[in-house]
């Protein structure tokens, strides 16, 4: 039983295919030297641009993210280029305004001027988590009803999904609210 | 990249692949047993061909091995871990002792039927920005010698029966804009036909027929109209384009008529204020001509919806007897919590009645011509207007597949009671890809209520409910009857799978596994031998349910993941 078992792995012909496109795509990827800045994830310095609504495109000042308010989404821009990264979805920001006294010393050493900034890609299987609860000032994914603490580095505290949203740091500079780094734990969603 | 830079990769793969041959050919357990017209007709006893085995839904096996007398010394043969964790809710597809099961991620298992001796395997690697709202695969369809499956990322793939190697691999639709398959195909006049999810996505769903050969579309039928067809009047301005209706039931087929029955999904966005009109042809029944695509016929279930109830689940095709008369009919226990009885016609779907299987307060009343229903306005949400209606937005009966057994005449309905939502409607602003429900909604438990789920067994003929099991536990398990006189099902979150009998709902036996069941079971025999195979793997929507009902009671429940085929028989 154990031999036709080895024998049945070494049949299973798809998984060789898809061997067969690594293989290829890895030559490709190395070849291209630069990825594509606008899929690329958030950059050190990259300013925020908002993703969604009447004003989609303009630069996101400190001002404009509230405190009492729900999430807004952004994509990052490069600040030298102005090239937005909106190549890819899991490129997209959450951006929440809390009270810095409510924020553990994790998530206060990420913020920048109470401002918060998290992976709006679910961590279960990647939807976009649109919701906000105002009560209990929670992210929500609308998918599976996973909440995330946003004042807790997006602990999970209710839902499937299994860890927390990536965090990205922030800073201000010139004025301007900017990442501090890149994104902190996965992006994206546990399985696929 | 330069053609040098590839070929060592290339040669080496050849290699492989040689090698590969080399095996094949020592590994050929006796040749596979083509699937034909003929068959999908009228499958042998010992064989689950297709979804629900049969062309008209049923879920029924005539195996008569596994009785009510013997059910009691059923035991596990084999089993088989999947790997995989969320939603494992495919049935076990079996062609002369091999089965073909799919898992979420859309991993298809060729599998020995009876030893569980795995023969291959097809690992997709999807994409990396792929969201999924239902990671989740109803299974695979089999034609000829080949294995058919519709993918997350929105392809519908044909693989080689006999070795899994890809045959053909067919973009559908684009996912990034919102669609999706997770249902089995359809095979059916020579075509593989697959329906689009995507319906809280702002997608306007479609059907689609491939040639079963080359993958290439046949014909292609959106479910809602575009402003030169019939029925586009019923959705103001735009708004048919994100409309919705998406598809992701397998349907029933009637061959005399060439007719296929596709059960159809919700309007979008939710709410029925932000697109007044019918919303054709939403959380509805189409038939469509197998042939060309043609809309024969439809009936609406309910018009305008409000309350997320996807009417997605396809009519089992049964012959009533009402007032003297044999109907052919569409059955079709809603998500609207009614059971609705339809004829099927050449030119057309007439209603015939309506039962109601649990508690509901969104309808006043069904015409009885016509079967369309009122609606009581205080439990029908609004743009800015919170509305509390039950049954809750994921029904009385969500997609797990009803059964119907000949010899009882009984349909056998996993329902689940005594819940209801709150839902509010805001304003929702269209963006490719994302979310397009413009609601809210929280899960609601009756006051009083001492279960939840049910089993359910109705008499189509009188219109009568002739037992009932009841549950603490939301239900979620797809339904299957036997010639044994047996009803098997599990779907509740304490991990049981169980028998019941047919006639009485008495039960017989049950058995823990590792995970939720909410995988269509089936039946099949090999060498004479009868088997019961199921998908143990909790996730998707049942798995929702629960988060809602543990937010609701402020308790946490925890229920294992991963996929585990099991195969039970009785001892040799």
């Amino acid at each position: 039983m154990v031999l036709r078992g080895a024998v049945s792995l070494s049949l299973a012909l798809p998984l060789r295919a898809g061997a067969v496109s690594l293989s290829l795509a890895l030559p490709l990827r190395a070849s291209a030297q630069e990825p594509d800045p606008a899929q690329r994830r958030p950059q050190q310095h990259d300013r925020f641009v908002f993703a969604l609504g009447s004003r989609a495109g303009e630069v996101v000042a400190p001002d404009d993210v509230v405190l009492g308010e729900p999430q807004l989404f952004a994509y990052p821009m490069d600040p030298t280029t102005t090239v937005v990264r909106d190549g890819s979805r899991l490129n997209q920001v959450m951006l929440v305004r809390l009270d810095p006294a409510d924020l553990t010393d994790e998530t206060l050493a990420r913020a920048a001027d109470g401002i918060v900034a998290y992976s709006g890609v679910c961590s279960h299987t990647g939807c976009d988590v649109t919701e906000w609860l105002s009560g209990p000032r929670m992210l929500l994914c609308p998918c599976h009803d996973s909440e995330f603490d946003p004042a807790d580095a997006a602990r999970v505290d209710i839902g499937p999904a299994p860890r927390r949203l990536a965090a990205l740091p922030l800073g201000i500079e010139d004025g301007a609210l900017v990442a501090a780094g890149s994104f902190v734990g996965r992006v994206g969603a546990a399985e696929q | 990249m330069t053609r040098s830079r590839l070929a060592p990769a290339t040669t080496l793969t050849l290699v492989a692949l040689g090698l590969a041959s080399g095996l094949i050919a020592a590994r050929q357990p006796g040749g596979y047993t083509a699937v034909t017209d003929a068959r999908l007709l009228n499958p042998e006893p010992h064989n689950w061909l297709m979804y629900r085995r049969t062309y008209d839904g049923w879920g029924y096996s005539p195996l008569d091995q596994i009785t009510t007398q013997n059910v009691g010394d059923l035991r596990p043969i084999w089993s088989f871990s999947t790997g995989v964790r969320e939603g494992h809710e495919s049935p076990p597809i079996v062609n002369d002792g091999r089965m073909f099961v799919s898992t979420p991620q859309n991993q298809v298992l060729a599998l020995d039927a009876a030893t569980g001796d795995l023969l291959w395997r097809y690992v997709r690697e999807l994409p990396e920005d792929l969201q999924q709202l239902h990671p989740t695969n109803r299974g695979v369809a089999l034609y000829g010698d080949r294995v058919f499956i519709g993918t997350v990322d929105t392809h519908v793939v044909a693989l080689d029966a006999e070795t899994g190697d890809v045959v053909w691999d067919q973009p559908v639709e684009d996912h990034a804009t919102g669609y999706y398959i997770t249902m089995a195909p359809l095979v059916a006049d020579g075509k593989v036909m697959v329906g689009t999810s995507g319906g809280e996505l702002g997608i306007r769903a479609f059907v689609a027929a491939l040639d079963a050969d080359t993958g290439r579309e046949v014909w292609k039928t959106h479910t809602v109209p575009a402003p030169d067809e019939p029925g586009n009047d019923t959705w103001p301005g735009e708004s048919w384009r994100t409309g919705g209706a998406s598809v992701w039931v397998t349907a029933t087929y009637d061959p005399d008529l060439n007719q296929t029955y596709w059960g159809t999904g919700n309007p979008g966005p939710w709410i029925g204020d932000m697109r007044p009109g019918d919303n054709l042809y939403t959380n509805s029944v189409l038939a469509l001509d197998a042939g060309t695509g043609e809309i024969k016929g439809y009936h609406q279930y309910h018009h305008n919806g409000s309350w997320d109830w996807d009417e997605i689940d396809a009519p089992l095709l049964i012959d009533i007897e009402r007032d003297g008369r044999t109907i052919p009919a569409l059955v079709h226990p809603g998500r609207n919590g009614y059971l609705w009885l339809l004829e099927r016609q050449a030119d057309g779907i007439e209603f015939v009645d309506a039962h109601r299987y649990v508690y509901q307060n969104a309808f006043t009343a069904i015409d009885r011509q016509t079967g369309r229903p009122s609606y009581d306005l205080e439990h029908t949400p609004g743009t800015g207007r919170p509305a509390v209606f039950c049954p809750s937005l994921s029904g009385g009966k969500n997609w797990p597949p009803a059964a119907f057994n000949p010899n009882t005449r009984l349909l056998y309905i996993p329902a689940n009671e005594n819940l209801c939502t709150s839902m509010e409607g805001r304003e929702v602003e269209y963006t490719p890809g994302r979310t397009f429900t413009g609601a809210r909604s929280e899960l609601r438990l009756r006051d009083g209520a001492d279960h939840i789920g049910e089993l359910q067994a109705w008499n189509l003929d009188t219109g009568e409910q002739v037992w009932s099991r009841e549950f603490a536990s939301q239900n979620w398990g797809p339904v299957l009857t036997t010639g044994g006189g047996l009803v098997l099902a599990g779907g509740t979150n304490d991990r049981f799978f169980r028998a019941f009998d047919a006639s009485t709902g008495d039960q017989l036996w049950e058995i823990r596994t590792n995970s939720g069941v909410i995988g269509v079971p089936s039946s099949y025999a090999v060498d004479g031998r009868q088997y019961i195979a199921v998908q143990s793997g909790w996730g998707v929507d049942a798995q929702r349910m629960q988060t809602g009902l543990d937010r609701f009671r402020g308790e946490r429940t925890h229920i294992p993941q991963g996929g585990v085929v099991w195969v039970f028989a009785l001892p040799d």
